[in-house]
């Protein structure tokens, strides 16, 4: 009922942890598998070590969270033992990477191909790092030059961006990386950046003082982008922002997405968030008389 | 209700030893023995800290002055503001224990206080073994002749004060006379290692507390992870069963770039 092919990659349901979530180590990984996520995805990775930023680093706010963890990464040098240990992961794994350039991107993306992830995210988007990611998502050119990049070095791999829903455009967006290359159109990261003031504190709170917004709040800009994106492009796309229960992700599949991307339920619902949502999907379906998942994909659009 | 931290004005600083601060604060929550806060300070930085003390009127934190957070932490005065978010955590369970032995290494007994007087509270005979580096960094010490009397056993590793020698071995002594329904831990997580070795040897319950680099405190962005489990949520306090089974605990840490490091070649996280 829920089985979903997504570029290739066989899943047992659509759901998609996020990067950047739990996705430190293969352990954590392979536990949110058993857990019930039908892929999981890595934490990005980048060229060379990085601490990320000083705390605070990740908050819960009243309608979602915020975070400015600033990347960190033990480096594509150091990931070998995680991906040799993710060989066994019961679902596909989804490599993310991240670069400051073009030649970082394509020197972390040529440094974990022969591990053979199943797809590679490339992180784009990321609104927390001045340097990195910020630049490339929001113009369609800079964005397609990446993709092509990528796609160049990775041969059979499906690489697939992760748009920013800060594009002026992100349907134009999504059209360029596809013209260049991509498999799959992964969207969206983060929203903003935004920040939280303490007023007795009188201080920003997260370290950085701007951080990415996620959660139940950033929902109907999540389905808006993907609506748009479904409309532009022809690869799948994999949906995420906000989606907490089952129904979220059945709107999100409405609005164009073939995988769902689970992050901040998580914080909400623990590690059970994958298995809940995809009972309560089946929960939705069987109601509709809906046999298939694909039925839905899309369904939103005149 | 948000997680964001809370601004609590800090009421009373208590000089424990040279090096380890007591800080009160009212903030009201029910917290449970071995529960942590994020505590921040505004504009430096915010580390996961176990509370030392639990009542209805206040919570406190003991911290060790040691890194720059923590020696800046130590220069506060009645009045300072913190911020705090929490508590987070699973603490340590006493369901069905009615004999215990606590074991606490250098700034381990700040979580542990909470616990023996959850003990004390629910009748529990309790035997503490504190242990520290000399006679100077015993924390907690006065405080625990008082509540424990003869129960109390004190190791140094100088020999400066009580028994000369490590935690672990005063605990086997013990162990040999005697079965409690569980033993409990905190402190360097090589002593702690050894705490559970004997314990898996003597098969008897133990419940460690751990700490790795965190983040987010509530086990969304798997910074803390150790094998498959995450300190912070999972933990801090774990079963002895739990890490018998673990490939990491003992062994390996992670950095705050999320690299593997051996514990031996990091040192250790706490403190306090």
């Amino acid at each position: 009922m829920l089985e979903t092919d997504f570029c290739g990659l066989k899943m047992k349901n659509p759901t998609v942890l996020a990067s950047g979530v739990m996705g430190c180590n293969a352990a954590l990984l392979k536990r949110v598998a058993r857990e019930g996520a039908g892929a999981v995805t890595m934490k990005s990775i980048g060229p060379k070590e990085k601490e990320g930023h000083k705390n605070p680093t990740v908050l819960e706010w009243e309608h979602g969270l915020i975070n400015a963890v600033g990347l960190p990464t033990a480096g594509y040098k150091n990931a070998e033992k995680e991906f040799k240990e993710l060989e066994k992961c019961k679902s596909p794994v989804i490599a993310s990477i991240y670069g400051s350039s073009i030649e970082e991107f394509t020197e972390v993306a040529e440094g974990i191909i022969g591990f053979e992830p199943a797809m590679i995210e490339i992180n784009i988007s990321c609104p927390n790092t001045k340097r990195e990611g910020q630049i490339f998502g929001t113009s369609p050119e800079v964005a397609a030059e990446v993709v092509k990049a990528v796609a160049e070095v990775c041969g059979k791999i499906p690489i697939m961006p992760k748009l920013t829903p800060q594009a002026n455009n992100i349907a134009a967006v999504a059209a360029a990386c596809e013209q260049a290359g991509a498999n799959a159109i992964c969207a969206i990261n983060t929203l903003g950046p935004g920040m939280v003031i303490d007023a007795d504190a009188r201080k920003p709170v997260l370290a950085n003082k701007f951080g990415g917004v996620s959660g139940p709040a950033i929902k109907p800009i999540a389905l808006r982008c993907v609506y748009q994106i479904y409309e532009a492009v022809s690869v799948p796309i994999l949906g995420l922002g906000g989606i907490s229960n089952g129904r979220d992700a059945i709107e999100m599949a409405m609005a164009g997405a073939t995988a769902i991307g689970v992050g901040s339920a998580t914080f909400y619902r623990g590690i059970e968030a994958f298995k809940l949502i995809s009972d309560e999907m089946k929960t939705w379906m069987k109601e509709q008389g809906v046999k298939s998942i694909k039925e839905i994909v899309g369904a939103a659009h005149d | 209700m948000s997680e964001l931290p809370q601004i609590v004005k800090i009421t009373k600083v208590q000089r424990e030893t040279g090096e380890h601060h007591t800080l009160f604060f009212n903030f009201k929550a029910e917290a449970a023995p071995g529960q942590f806060l994020m505590v921040w300070i505004p504009g430096v930085d915010e580390k996961p800290i176990s509370l030392s003390k639990i009542s209805k009127e206040e919570l406190a934190i003991t911290v060790q002055c040691k890194g720059s957070w923590s020696k800046r932490v130590c220069g506060f005065e009645s009045g300072t503001k913190i911020g705090v978010r929490g508590p987070y955590g699973n603490g340590f369970s006493t369901e069905g224990v009615k004999k215990a032995i606590i074991v606490a290494g250098g700034c381990g007994s700040a979580p542990l206080m909470p616990l023996v007087e959850k003990c004390l509270v629910e009748g529990i005979e309790t035997k503490f073994i504190l242990g520290a580096q000399n006679a100077k960094k015993l924390l907690f010490k006065k405080e625990l002749i008082e509540k424990l009397g003869d129960n109390l056993y004190i190791t140094t590793d100088d020999g400066s004060e009580g028994t000369k020698g490590f935690t672990t071995q005063t605990l086997e002594e013990l162990l040999g006379k005697e079965k409690p329904d569980c033993v409990y831990s905190c402190g360097p997580e090589i002593m702690m290692k050894g705490v559970l070795d004997i314990c898996q040897k003597k098969k008897i319950k133990s419940q460690l507390s751990l700490e790795r680099y965190m983040r987010c405190g509530f086990g969304v962005c798997g910074q803390c992870v150790m094998d498959d489990l995450m300190v912070c949520k999972d933990g801090p306090v774990f079963s002895g069963k739990t890490l018998s089974e673990s490939a990491e605990f003992g062994k390996l840490t992670r950095l705050k770039s999320g690299k593997e490091v051996s514990l031996k070649e990091f040192g250790d996280w706490r403190q306090c």
